[in-house]
Parts: structure tokens; sequence; C-alpha cells
């Protein structure tokens, strides 16, 4: 059944009030025609008594109180998928914009998604190969984990994540797919990723959803979930593992606060609205694995931290819902650092599950923490060395500053085009790890210390 | 009973017609009978909170009132369950709608072809009034389920069987007082927002060993007692609460996934029948109930998880069990809470959050206790342990979830995200943790473990205090200028940081440590401070001292196995000893 009603009452920003509607339900999708014929969509989010309270998609410029007509369509928003939307380009809202003919859909898939049953997951357990010695050594990503990049404006977050799509592999293969959306980044960044999934040759397994800084702001609500859609019927109809990338979610946070603001909701911190950890997590909560079916979604939404707080709404409710965080450091970036993963704070809640032997190498949990400790010694023993100078620290201190400077310079920096395999990285670290005396290797088992510690400097 | 939806505002539905209905009823809402709680009522119109999506509802949708409260099934079949908010088991979800959980599902909570075997221990004849045992049915081969005459009833048995039942067959009849005969089943429903009753609460007194050594040693839990967790994301909040349901020596541990993570539920799900409880040799699912409402399952039901767990924890409480509520979190819970207060358009407290959200805290935490049984058997005493995560926005203590709480619990487990930058784990914050149940454990620390167990305790606190204060020191001077014997403070402070409170919860030998390992390790890092500070007395280079290869192997100590513990820990004392007196000898003979 559709209704159309030419009984809009009121526009405020992105709402609009509908007077003298009947049947109309929560969450349904509408569409406005303007006189001049334009269309635009917009979801109910009230309805009391024979009044309802709508959200636009779109700006509401040109809107006529009196000529223009709301249609509703006694569905919510829905996104069609197919496995021709490999390769495409979408706008925000999922419409293609690249020129090429329309979706044939396979399927109509409402963008929220469904809860997904805790008691049907399937636990991330598949090692994934980024190629970067930070990420596979010490903050190891699986498949179906959710794992944000915590940046800052300025610094290469996009590089960094070009850089996983790039050389993200699993051992055993599979069959591939990248989603990436695009939400209110600028023009050049978006491009940035283009070229790049062009330059090697992934565009044909990438479904691109595009929601520029210019592009309405309150698009950007439906735009990361129109890429879930899609992700989760690439993944769990079509059994492939989809790498889904979501940048920059500050952005969406910022719309969703406009439109809480516009329905004069209370606001939690910072003027966003109190549910923000909710509606973040029926995002992030998407991605993983499914008993019974073979694909996957692995997740990297990246989120600028504005005044590179950690504590800020967004990042901090963001780290609360995903399996752990890559920060990104704007000293190691003004060092020449590339890239600039600020290994203490980062972290990745499944590495445990991802690693040691049979996938990995069995060294490998046990190196990771000594490196890490090795690591938080050496830079605590730098601070106190600036203060104090290098007089006040013992001969083992001193080394561990050694340690601190060597591993950043080797071990951090490796360049946004250098492709580590896990050896190397486990190697790596064992070289360095041979700088401090043996005795201090606590967390490493013995066994793996006699089988994999460069031998001269255990006779030394 | 039916009334008619006016308004729909996310999961907030306002309905007329419903004069019938009772506050706190449960309702079905629209075609897909969508379960619902009626928050509050004006003249015949009702607010109701809905516990699924409510997507698709619209003004002149049906709702019914069910005419009862938000209620729990106990009975045999709790065990080994993973529930949804309100009790909907989500393995029986899975079969009927696959990897995602479709809207208006509705499964009965407790099995219902399942047959049990019940064994009477009630006679006809008997009079019996509430809690007193009817029969037992032996649920998981470490959970003896006994099925108890619900709360509130009494009279004389009529007749009782014996043999193989569903829980919906009766099996007792019970004649009241009034003369009517009342048959009962296995099963009883109790509301979830009411707790149930028992006959006294006592002073917690006995320690629950959780094999942490942090929290064993430096800041115990009673059984009984009440606990928050706080910490920022990434300060192993979850590990943490996950190693209390592992490891804690209770009988029963309901685990409540509230507002978090799927994977945490899955990884609790699929781990848990794979680890062996050291008490009882079998698996630990076999004592486990789990709760999940995962963070992108409806808010409203995050609402009532907490109080589904609790009440379910209760029920094995009354039957004289120890009890362990285990809820992670209580921040998205009071989430919940908030959103569902402005949807109502209360008026909100601070942040946001309502003005009854310390006094629903308080409520929940008082749940806790040591009990006295109801029922006729004198000395049927239950304990229920609550311990609660607590989630702070940027790990700032002072937003009013964390306040509410400090305010009720007792003791106070503060994660550090410094310590867990250093990989410090369990990233417990020693200066700023506390724990108020040390006075009232101490009988029975000092005669299960002895008195040097809490003379340890003091000693070891207090060269952590001292070394926070010494750090100062070296910050402005360096460590060289420090006393020989503050070296010593330092040393032994990081022997004790790193060689006891350190606790990999991945290493099968170091995930879990009874209390007298506990106190041996501890004795031992003590008994190094005691033979360095008398070698210091007499002389002896401290660098020296930190050098011994027994100091090395003391931070390898705690990797020893169960079996051979006590005999490393010996051998690594003994050598302690001889080569502090070989250093004492060697500076003499200079």
């Amino acid at each position: 059944m559709i209704r159309e009603y030419k009984t809009i009452h009121q526009v405020d920003g992105p709402l609009m009030m509908v007077e003298h509607v009947q049947g109309v339900t929560y969450d349904e999708l509408g569409e406005i025609e303007l006189p001049n014929g334009d269309v635009r969509r917009c979801k109910v989010l009230e309805v009391n008594g024979d009044t309802a309270v709508v959200q636009l998609f779109e700006s509401s410029a040109g809107i006529n109180l009196r000529d223009s007509k709301i249609r509703f369509l006694g569905h919510p928003l829905e996104l069609a998928v197919s496995d021709d939307m490999l390769g495409r380009v979408f706008n925000g809202m999922g419409q293609p914009i690249d020129g090429g003919p329309e979706i044939l859909a396979a399927d109509h898939r409402d963008i929220n998604g469904l809860a997904m049953n805790p008691a049907a997951r399937d636990y991330p357990n598949e090692f994934i190969q980024t190629g970067i010695s930070t990420i596979d050594g010490l903050n190891t990503l699986v498949r179906g984990q959710k794992l944000p990049i915590f940046s800052g404006s300025g610094l290469p977050h996009s590089n960094l994540a070009a850089q996983i799509a790039r050389q993200a592999k699993v051992l055993g293969g599979g069959n591939f797919a990248v989603v990436f959306a695009a939400i209110g980044i600028t023009f050049e960044e978006s491009e940035f990723f283009i070229q790049d999934f062009r330059r090697t040759g992934a565009l044909d397994r990438t479904v691109l959803f595009i929601n520029l800084a210019n592009d309405p702001a309150v698009e950007r609500i439906a735009t990361p979930r129109m890429a879930l859609t899609a992700a989760e019927y690439l993944a769990f109809d079509k059994g492939m593992h989809v790498l889904v990338i979501l940048t920059d979610i500050t952005n969406y946070a910022e719309a969703l606060r406009e439109v809480s603001a516009a329905k004069k909701e209370v606001p939690g911190r910072r003027g966003y609205p109190g549910y923000l950890y909710t509606d973040l997590a029926t995002m992030y909560e998407r991605a993983g694995r499914r008993l019974g079916t073979e694909g996957s979604i692995t997740m990297i939404p990246i989120l600028t931290m504005p005044e590179d707080d950690k504590t800020h709404p967004i990042p901090d409710l963001t780290g609360y819902i995903t399996e752990g965080q890559i920060i990104l450091s704007r000293d190691l970036f003004r060092a020449g650092v590339n890239p600039p993963v600020d290994v203490l704070p980062s972290l990745s809640r499944l590495k445990d599950k991802g690693i040691g032997e049979g996938k990995t190498r069995e060294d490998h949990s046990g190196t990771m923490n000594q490196l890490f400790a090795a690591y938080a010694t050496g830079k605590e023993n730098k601070e106190l060395m600036s203060i104090l100078g290098e007089a006040a620290l013992s001969p083992t201190d001193l080394i561990y500053a050694k340690f601190a400077d060597e591993f950043e310079k080797r071990y951090v920096s490796q360049g946004f085009d250098e492709n580590r395999s896990i050896e190397e990285t486990l190697d790596l670290g064992w070289e360095l790890l041979s700088m401090l005396p043996v005795g201090e290797l606590k967390r490493i088992k013995e066994e793996h210390i006699e089988k994999y510690l460069p031998k001269k400097d255990k006779e030394a | 009973m039916s009334g008619k939806i006016v308004k729909v505002s996310g999961p907030l539905v306002v309905a007329t017609g419903l004069g019938d209905a009772n506050m706190a009823d449960v309702v079905r809402v629209g075609e897909q009978r969508l379960i619902g709680e009626i928050l509050n009522m004006t003249g015949d119109s009702a607010s109701i909170q809905v516990y699924e999506e409510t997507s698709g509802l619209g003004p002149g949708a049906v709702v019914e009132t069910t005419g009862a409260p938000l209620s729990v099934e106990l009975g045999p079949g709790l065990i080994e369950t993973i529930y949804d908010g309100i009790q909907r088991p989500l393995e029986k979800i899975m079969s009927i709608s696959g990897a995602t959980i479709q809207r208006g599902v509705e499964v009965p909570a407790l099995d219902r072809e399942r047959k049990w075997t019940f064994q009477p221990v009630a006679k006809p004849g008997d009079a019996l009034q509430g809690g007193d045992i009817l029969g037992l049915v032996q649920e998981t081969p470490v959970v003896l389920h006994k099925i108890m005459v619900p709360p509130r009833m009494k009279g004389t048995l009529v007749s009782i069987e014996n043999g193989e039942f569903t829980v919906e067959e009766t099996v007792a009849v019970l004649k009241t007082d009034d003369g009517k005969e009342v048959p009962l089943t296995m099963v009883q429903k109790w509301p979830v927002r009411v707790g149930r009753p028992y006959k006294h609460k006592y002073p917690p007194k006995t320690p629950l060993c959780s094999g942490q050594r942090i929290i064993d040693t430096l800041f115990p839990l009673a059984k009984g007692g009440t606990a928050a967790v706080p910490g920022p994301f990434g300060s192993g909040k979850t590990v943490v609460q996950h190693q209390l349901a592992k490891w804690s020596d209770v009988d029963i541990v309901v685990y409540i996934g509230c507002g978090e993570r799927g994977n945490e539920m899955t990884d609790v799900l699929r781990e848990f029948p794979e680890l062996v409880d050291p008490r009882t040799g079998e698996s630990l699912m076999k004592r486990t109930v789990l709760i999940a409402n995962t963070s992108d399952m409806p808010v409203a039901a995050r609402e009532a998880s907490i109080y589904t767990g609790i009440t379910i924890a209760e029920y094995f409480r009354d039957m004289g069990y120890d009890v362990a509520v285990i809820a992670d979190s209580t921040s998205r819970w009071a989430e919940a809470l908030r959103e569902m207060s402005g949807r109502l358009e209360e008026m909100p407290g601070e942040e946001g959050y309502p003005a009854y959200l310390s006094s629903r805290l308080a409520q929940f935490y008082e749940r806790a206790g040591v009990v006295e049984c109801l029922g006729s058997d004198a000395e049927r005493r239950g304990t229920l342990t609550a311990v609660g995560a607590v989630s702070p926005p940027g790990g700032d203590l002072s937003e009013p979830v964390s306040q509410a709480t400090m305010r009720i619990v007792k003791v106070f487990w503060s994660l550090d995200s410094g310590l867990a930058y250093r990989r410090h784990f369990p990233a417990i914050n020693w200066l700023r943790s506390h724990s108020l149940y040390l006075d009232g454990l101490k009988e029975w620390f000092d005669e299960n473990l002895g008195e040097e167990f809490l003379q340890q305790r003091e000693k070891a606190m207090a060269i952590l205090q001292e070394e926070s204060s010494l750090n100062e020191i070296v910050q402005l001077v360096g460590k060289d200028s420090l006393s020989p014997k503050d070296q010593l403070t330092l040393e032994t402070a990081r022997i004790i940081r790193e060689d006891f409170l350190q606790q990999n919860a991945f290493m099968d030998e170091d995930s879990h440590s009874p209390f007298l390992r506990q106190r041996r390790l501890l004795g031992l890092a003590l008994h190094y401070d005691k033979l360095c500070r008398d070698a210091i007395e007499q002389g002896a280079d401290p660098a020296q001292l930190f050098a011994i290869p027994a100091r090395d192997r003391l931070g390898r100590a705690k990797s020893a196995s169960a079996e051979q513990y006590a005999a490393v820990f010996d051998n690594i004392g003994m050598d302690m000893e001889d080569q502090i007196a070989a250093i004492v000898k060697g500076g003499e003979d200079e």
C-alpha cells in the first residue's frame, strides 16, 4: 500500500513533521516529491497518533510545504544486493554513480540488518598477514575482527589502511573482497583509495560507497550501513572474505549528533546522543564469522580523534566495542617513522587466538610480550634520561633505551611499501631482543630462546 | 484485554485501552507479538518498553497484556544454557531463525521435551513450607538441582512421584491449609525485579578464591560480597571477569554479557566447555549459566538482562549453593536505562542519566549476600556474590555510574591503562584499589592460612606504597643516590609487581593459583627481601645481591606446574639462602 500525503506541516533542518497520516509505521522509508520533480528520501522516526516525524537523508532545501508530496513505501530503507556490485561505485545512498547500469538485484536487504545471535558466531582465530610488523607481530589481526585505526587529522591513516587492503592475505587463501565506505571525507582522500585499488588491480574485487564532504551530512547515517549490508551479502551469502574499510567514523558521529540535536534529545557527553554507543555497536558488531558459513567480515573503521584525544566519546566508545585499536602517533610521524603506529596503547584483543604454533610460529606469543615489555621499559628509561642525563642510568637501563630507539627505527618504521612475511617479522624481533642480556628475557620460554635467539650473542 | 498503539518512538510504544493491565505487566505488541513491558500508566494509556526492534510498528496495532510481570522460569535445564536478556534460549532461537535473531520468536526458557530423573526427598504426609526440598535432579555431573516448594506456599504433601519427568509434568501434590490441592512441577516462575525471599542475611565471612593473586591476596572478595571492576577500554576488564567466572571456587556461575561484544560471549561459549574445573574435574560449563545481550541486540532487553541473571542466581542460592553473578558491563545497563528514560521524557539527572540510577544500582547489588535459605531444615546457607564491570567513558571515574557503584560495593579493583600498556596484567592498580572485607575475613585467613598470610599482605602493601614515594625521589635524583636499603625496597617491589602480581591468564600453569600457593610465592619474595636486608646490614653490595641466579629463578617460579611448585619453591628458597650467604661471606673475607 502506497500512501501519498501533501500535509507536510513543518521542516526543521533534517526533520519534517507530516500530519493527518494513516497506517504509517516506525522506521518506514518515505519519498518526498518536490514540485520540480526532485525525489528525496526520508525515514520515519516517530509516529504519534496521526502525526509522523520523519528524518531526511538529503538536504531539505527547496521543500515547499504546500506543494511537496510525501509517499510512505511500507518498508525500511533497503539496498539492492548482488555480486555484480563488485567493481562498482555507489553514492552514500546506494545508487550507482559510475555511469554503469543499475544493479540487477538478487535481493533487497534492510540496511539495518538483524542482530547476530551470539550462539551462531564462530570465533575469529585465523591469522591475517598484513605484512606490517607492528600489526602482525604485536597486534595481530584475525579474520572476522573489528580493528579500528585511531588517527588524528594530518596523519597517514589512509596510507596504512590502503597498505592493509593491498597486502592482507590469509595462509590458505580464499575468495577475497573489499567493501569501502567513504563517509564525509574529501574528494582527494577518496581518490587516493580508488587510485590505490586501481593501481594494484584490487578495484574489480571492491565495492565502493562514496559520501563526500560536500554531500548531505544526514546521508552519512545510511552510508556505513549500506556498505555493511553489501558486505554481509558477499560474506554470508556468497562465502567471500570481506575486508570493510569505513572512513571516517568521526564524520558519521557528527551527522548523528546533528540529527539528535534537531530532535531536541537530551545530549550525552559533548553533545553526542546518549545512544551513540548502541548506535555504533549496531554497525561494528556486524563484523564477524558465522557458524556453518564460509565467509567473514573483517572491519577496519578509521576515525580521526579530535585533538588527538583518546577519551573523546567517539574513539572512547569505539574502543569499548571493537576488538582492540591501532593508534597512530603524531610524535612518531614527526620523527619520520612510517607507519607511525604507537605500539604501546595499540592492542588487538584477538591476537592470542590467532597466533602460535600452527598459525604463525610457536615463539610468537613470548616474543610479542617481551618486545612490548622491553619497549615500554626502554621508553621509560629514555624519559628518565632526558631529565637526569645518561649518567643516572645503569648499564642495563641504557641498553633498554638503545633498544627502544632501534625498535622504532627498524621494527616500526618499515615504510608503506614493504611487505614483510610473518617469519621476517618474528626474526627481526629476535634480532632486536638479542641486544638485551639473556637473563632479561623472562617472558619467553627457555626452549624458544635456545632455538631462535641469534647464536653469536648467546656465547658472548 | 487488548489496547491499541497510538505512538511509536524507537523501543518506546504508547498504547491506549489498557485499563485492566497492571503496572510492570508483560505485553505482546503488534502482529509479530513482540515482547514488551509496561513502564508507566496514565488513565488507560500505558508506556511500554519493547524488548525487540520496533521497525514496522505503527498506530492502530494491537497490544495485549499477559497480566503478569516479567518473569523467569526456574528449574532443571538452566545450567549450560545461553539465554538472551529476557531468558530466551539463544541456541534454540538459532535453530529457528538462523544466524540472526528474527523478531517475535517464541521459545520456552526451559526445554519442554527433555526428561529429568526426579528423585523424591519429601514423603507424603510431610508438612512443607516454601523453600523445602521436594526432590533432587542431577542436572549436570556437578550440579545437583534441588527442587523446592515455591516461596510463600505451605501445606501437607499428598503425593510425590519418582522417575523421569519433563519440567511441565506434576511431580508432587501439596494440600494447602485452606484445603486446596496444588499440583507442583519442577519449574517455578519468579518476577525478575523482585528479590527472592530468604530467612536471614549475615555478613560475609569466607573469602572467594578466584585464583588471581592480586585479588585473593591483596584485595580479597568475600563469598556473598559485592565488587566492581572499573577500567577504560583495553585495560583487561573482560579478561578479569572471565578469569573470575572460570576459577572462582563457587558452585554456580551466572555470567551476564550486558551490552558487550558478541565475540566475547562466543569465546565463553566455546572456551568454557573445554576448561576443567580444578575442584570437580568436570568442564567449567557444567556449572555456568550465560546471559547474552550483546551491544547490537535490542537495548530494552539489555536493561532486563541483569535482573534475569540475578534472579537465576538467587534461585540457586536458595538451594544452599555458593553462586557468583558476573555482569559485564553495568555501564551498558545504565545506558539502556538512560535511553528509555530519555524517551519517556523524564527529567534527566547527571549526564542525562535518570535520577533513579543510583537507587537501581543499589537494588541490584543489594541482592547479593550470605543468607539462611527458606525452608524448615535449619542451617541451609547460600551465598550470592555480585561482581560488576564498569566502563567509565574515557576512564574517568568521576562519571555517575562509577560514582554510584563505588558508594555501594565493598571491593574495588581499579584497572589502570598505564599498567596495561606495560603489559602488566591483571592491570589492577594496587594503590587505587581497596577491599573492605579484610576485617571480616581475618578470622578465616588466620585459621586456614595462618596469621602470616595477612601479615605478608600488609608487608607487601607497605613495600608497594614505599616504592611509589621512592619513585618520586628517583625521578628527581636518580636511582644511585638512594641508600642500599631503599634500593632493596625498589627491587623487592619489582619482584612483587612482576613476579607475584603479574599473572598470565593465557598460560595454563599461571592462569589460576590456589591460596596456599599464593602465600608461598609471596613468602618467597619477602624471604628474599629479609635475607638481602640482613646482608646489606652486614655490608653486602646490593648490586651483587640483585644479580644472584636464585633471583632469576624466582622470576620464573610462577610458571612451575601445580604438582611440582612446592618443591621448586623450596629449592629456590634454599639456593637463595646459600647464594646470599656466600656474598656476605665474600664481603667479610675481603
